[in-house]
């Protein structure tokens, strides 16, 4: 089968650009994850949606939910995911070898090199230095993906009441992240179906 | 840290590794626990130390902090028995770790992908979405505030900000940003 004829079952939606092989998904996320220090999932979201425009923001945010979910890294479900829906087993495993292959090369590189490297002031300053850089992006990334909420069936003052739980949960009283999804997942779920249920029945009415 | 890893050592690392590998939920950091009681209480083949500078080692390094893993496995094989040992625990720690969880979320994503236009799914994702948000502000925060020395953290507030607004307003690519905190970091300005 060919990519094209693959596209119409697997593409995420029609109207955005998508990767044009296995091979480009398999740079693209090697790409991605060598920029990550500190973790690649904001580094992602500014390639994936915001430069190559194969996602919009709120197929990212339903994706990410998924990925982080479900058992196993987060990038590397997103990965899969994405590579999956693009070429099917052959785009998963490209996409997930892009983000393991060099990333892991090089980290057993640095780890055979790191008792004599990792002590260096100038090695210890330039990881502070891009900590900080990275720290930004992830807040500009939440900035981001909050518009998507506008668009949010649970309607925007619910999915702030519930975005400004969690984050006092998880980053205020440090509370294990899995209570969190749990529990706050568990009632976005169950206010979402209600209000998609209800959006159903007035477009039935009318 | 002197015993000689066999190769039943290294079958039942991989054992352990498949057995954690679907209770990482909320990411690979989440096993973390499991693993240093395994590794450094219950066999012995890494140090206390050893452990923490692989966590460590990950996390500044490019790439999914799941490599951490790898480095377990690598640094078990290295004191084992040297370099063929290490590499292949390496690759065996990350197979065994991968293996359950990839497979099931090809499973799981596929059934949704299909079933995307259930109300059960929509809702799912669409309910999710603000945990994703907040998630994201907690997890600048809880980084950024490694940071809060105002004496000696004050220019890398400020490179921060910088940043922060070039990411926000501009198409400048990443690379050039870190490639700017690297060296103004090495230089000691930040």
């Amino acid at each position: 089968m060919t990519p094209e004829q693959l596209q119409p079952e697997h593409a995420p939606t029609a109207g955005h650009p998508l990767p044009r092989s296995p091979a480009d998904l398999f740079w693209s996320f090697s790409a991605m994850a060598l920029q990550g220090f500190g973790g690649v999932m904001a580094v992602a979201q500014n390639e994936l949606v915001e430069r190559r425009r194969w996602m919009t923001r709120e197929e990212f945010i339903g994706d990410w939910a998924v990925a982080q979910v479900l058992p196993g890294p987060n990038m590397v479900n997103l990965s899969l995911m994405m590579g999956d829906r693009c070429f099917g087993l052959r785009g998963a495993l490209a996409a997930m070898a892009g983000m393991l292959t060099f990333p892991s090369m090089l980290v057993l590189l640095l780890a055979a090199l790191y008792s004599s490297v990792g002590s260096i002031p100038e090695v210890q300053g330039a990881l502070r230095g891009m900590g900080a850089v990275i720290v930004s992006l992830i807040a500009v990334n939440a900035v981001k993906l909050a518009g998507a909420l506008n668009s949010n069936a649970m309607g925007l003052v619910v999915c702030w009441v519930l975005a400004v739980v969690a984050f006092v949960a998880v980053a205020l009283l440090r509370l294990p992240l899995l209570w969190a999804l749990l529990l706050l997942g568990g009632l976005g779920w169950a206010w979402a179906w209600r209000q998609l249920g209800q959006a159903k029945s007035l477009k039935a009415a009318s | 840290m002197s015993a000689v890893l066999a190769l039943n050592d290294v079958f039942s690392l991989f054992l352990h590794c498949l057995s954690l590998s679907l209770l990482a939920v909320g990411g690979g950091m989440t096993v973390i626990p499991e693993f240093h009681r395994y590794l450094v209480g219950e066999q012995a083949w890494l140090s206390d130390a050893q452990f923490t500078s692989s966590v460590a080692l990950a996390q500044a390094a490019p790439g999914p902090n799941v490599l951490f893993v790898a480095l377990l496995g690598w640094n078990a094989g290295f004191n084992g028995g040297g370099y063929a040992l290490a590499l292949l625990c390496a690759v065996v720690s990350m197979l065994g770790l991968l293996i359950p969880s990839t497979t099931l979320t090809l499973a799981i994503t596929r059934w949704m992908h299909r079933n995307r236009e259930l109300r059960i799914i929509q809702a799912f994702k669409q309910g999710m979405a603000p945990l994703v948000v907040a998630l994201l502000f907690a997890a600048a925060v809880l980084l950024g505030s490694a940071y809060s020395n105002p004496a000696s953290d004050r220019a890398l507030w400020v490179l921060g900000a910088i940043a922060f607004v070039l990411l926000w307003k501009t198409k400048i690519h990443l690379l050039w940003m870190l490639g700017a905190g690297a060296v103004l970091g090495a230089m000691g300005w930040v």
